[in-house]
């Protein structure tokens, strides 16, 4: 999976680059968050922008890192969702859940 | 014109496939005549319902078999599409999977079904050709 990690002031960025987040690579994002809340990582935030496609097995990921989030003491917000994937946010009551920006910079001022 | 479709695709059961198949799925759904409604969306839902049908056979009922395969058939009659996933697993019980509400927020899993159930019309899980099919019906317009 293709995974961007970049620090941007105290918020770690995580940047997917990938079309589909799914059953068959959401596992790896899931590492990736679960190594960044246990190195230390507070508020840690999820770039979507290039996720055109999202199923229940990615949806399921972000929300086990919602709740490693609040075990650390940390947050976990989500950014720049395209229309299909803020889709399946809605239809699974998820959008409640979850802090979601429209864009990168509006996440980043929201620290 | 009435849509006269009939796909069918035969994968290993690996996660890998996914993506194919649920581009195809979305990509007929651009080729439909007669469909009221936006076709990018019928195409995701279809893209959706695919996923997340072929992850549950490739996952809860075939998983003791690494080798299999799973069947998938894609049919569209005039205003009517009907996606069957076929495992020949050991299957589970589609009634213990709660009709109607959305699942808690907070769990993990446990989305798949409740979101097949909520694009398509009507969902059910039986026994097929000495295994079983997971048959999804949806009217379109």
């Amino acid at each position: 999976m293709n995974l961007k990690t970049e620090l941007n002031g105290t918020v770690m960025v995580v940047i997917v680059r990938e079309e589909r987040l799914d059953a068959h690579n959401s596992e790896e994002l899931k590492a990736e968050i679960n190594r960044l809340f246990d190195s230390g990582t507070k508020d840690l935030l999820v770039d979507l922008k290039e996720v055109r496609f999202i199923d229940s097995s990615g949806l399921g990921v972000l929300v086990s890192g919602f709740k490693n989030a609040a075990t650390h003491q940390g947050s976990i917000k989500l950014c720049s969702l395209q229309t299909q994937v803020k889709s399946m946010f809605e239809l699974t009551r998820l959008h409640r859940v979850f802090d979601i920006y429209q864009t990168m910079d509006e996440a980043l001022e929201s620290y | 014109m009435k849509n006269n479709i009939d796909i069918q695709i035969t994968v290993p059961n690996q996660t890998r496939y996914l993506s194919l198949v649920g581009r195809i799925g979305e990509n007929m759904a651009r080729e439909l005549d007669n469909v009221p409604g936006d076709r990018e969306t019928l195409g995701h839902h279809i893209n959706v319902v695919l996923t997340e049908a072929l992850v549950n056979a490739i996952k809860h009922a075939s998983a003791s078999a690494p080798d299999n395969q799973v069947q998938i058939r894609i049919n569209v009659r005039d205003k009517e599409l009907v996606i069957r996933v076929y495992d020949n697993g050991q299957g589970f019980d589609l009634d213990l999977v709660p009709a109607n509400g959305c699942p808690d927020p907070l769990n993990e899993r446990g989305r798949g079904i409740f979101i097949i159930r909520s694009l398509m019309d009507s969902v059910e899980y039986k026994k097929a050709n000495g295994g079983n099919v997971l048959e999804m019906k949806k009217k379109l317009g």
